[in-house]
């Protein structure tokens, strides 16, 4: 039964990951990776981590993709019909993925340290308890998690300070004169 | 009882689409959302290898990881508005400031 429910997350994880990529509208794009982060938070159940599940859908779903579409919905960034892929990097792209595709199939086939690591896989009823993961974080990984909440902050003043207006080079623009002026700004260069 | 295999090959193909997204598309919130894919895949790998050899600190890495992506999405969203205000643009072949 596992496997069934293993073969069905990934199989949508896959194909709403190939439609973020694909799609034409950003919007799209936003909504299918909020679907693959779902299936992959599923996943994570499967991985025996449901606090991972839970943190994945928060912090993810909850808060970046929201954030994401905030910014999309705030840009006005729909405007890309014509020109959804890179026309002068595309063949040096397509190289470097073909390489890099054919690196992991001979990694994943022919190493055989990794084989090593790989069993058949642990019964998904030998998970850990959130209370052993806690007991670890904050005494092994306590440093790693101040450190961390310091990163935070830091970004979380520095994306305020990066996203206010600067007063003294644009004086007082209104966010909806930036997105008119983006609007009209690629209507002509599709044009 | 899922073979890691499985899990190591979905990662593995999650990461090469992400990569494709990075390294093809033109849009710089969609490069941005192929790069959180790509992190969701190394997490998969994390919590596999984790969950096989019945070791804890994978799922603290990836706690981590999580962390660290919040705070490098609100830079990433920060600089881009900053970058639609200044350079009035969000193809990636336009930004080519560093350019000598």
């Amino acid at each position: 039964m596992e496997r069934e429910f293993f073969l069905l997350l990934s199989v949508v994880a896959i194909a709403s990951a190939l439609l973020v990529v694909v799609a034409r509208n950003p919007v799209h794009s936003a909504l299918a990776l909020v679907a693959c982060l779902v299936q992959i938070a599923a996943l994570y159940v499967l991985l025996g981590a449901p606090f991972l599940a839970v943190i994945q859908i928060f912090v993810y779903v909850g808060a970046v993709m929201v954030l994401f579409l905030f910014v999309i919905m705030m840009l006005d960034v729909r405007k890309e019909a014509q020109t959804r892929y890179l026309k002068n990097a595309a063949l040096p792209g397509v190289v470097a993925l073909v390489i890099l595709s054919g690196e992991l199939i001979v990694l994943l086939t022919q190493s055989a340290r990794l084989h090593a690591v790989m069993g058949p896989g642990q019964p998904i009823t030998s998970q850990p308890s959130v209370e052993s993961l806690s007991l670890l974080l904050f005494q092994d990984f306590l440093l790693p998690f101040e450190v961390a909440s310091v990163i935070l902050l830091v970004a979380l003043i520095g994306a305020v300070i990066l996203a206010r207006a600067d007063e003294g080079t644009v004086p007082a623009r209104a966010g909806k004169d930036h997105a008119t002026d983006y609007r009209n700004d690629t209507g002509e260069g599709l044009k | 009882m899922i073979p890691t295999a499985w899990y190591l090959i979905l990662a593995a193909t999650l990461f090469v689409i992400g990569a494709a997204g990075v390294l093809l598309r033109r849009n710089v919130l969609i490069v941005l959302m192929s790069l959180e894919l790509m992190l969701n895949s190394i997490t998969i790998n994390l919590l596999a290898f984790g969950h096989v050899l019945q070791d804890l600190r994978g799922q603290i890495i990836a706690i981590f990881v999580i962390a660290i992506t919040a705070a490098e999405v609100a830079i990433a969203l920060g600089i881009l508005v900053a970058l639609l205000r200044n350079k009035n643009t969000l193809e990636v072949d336009e930004l080519t400031v560093l350019k000598g």
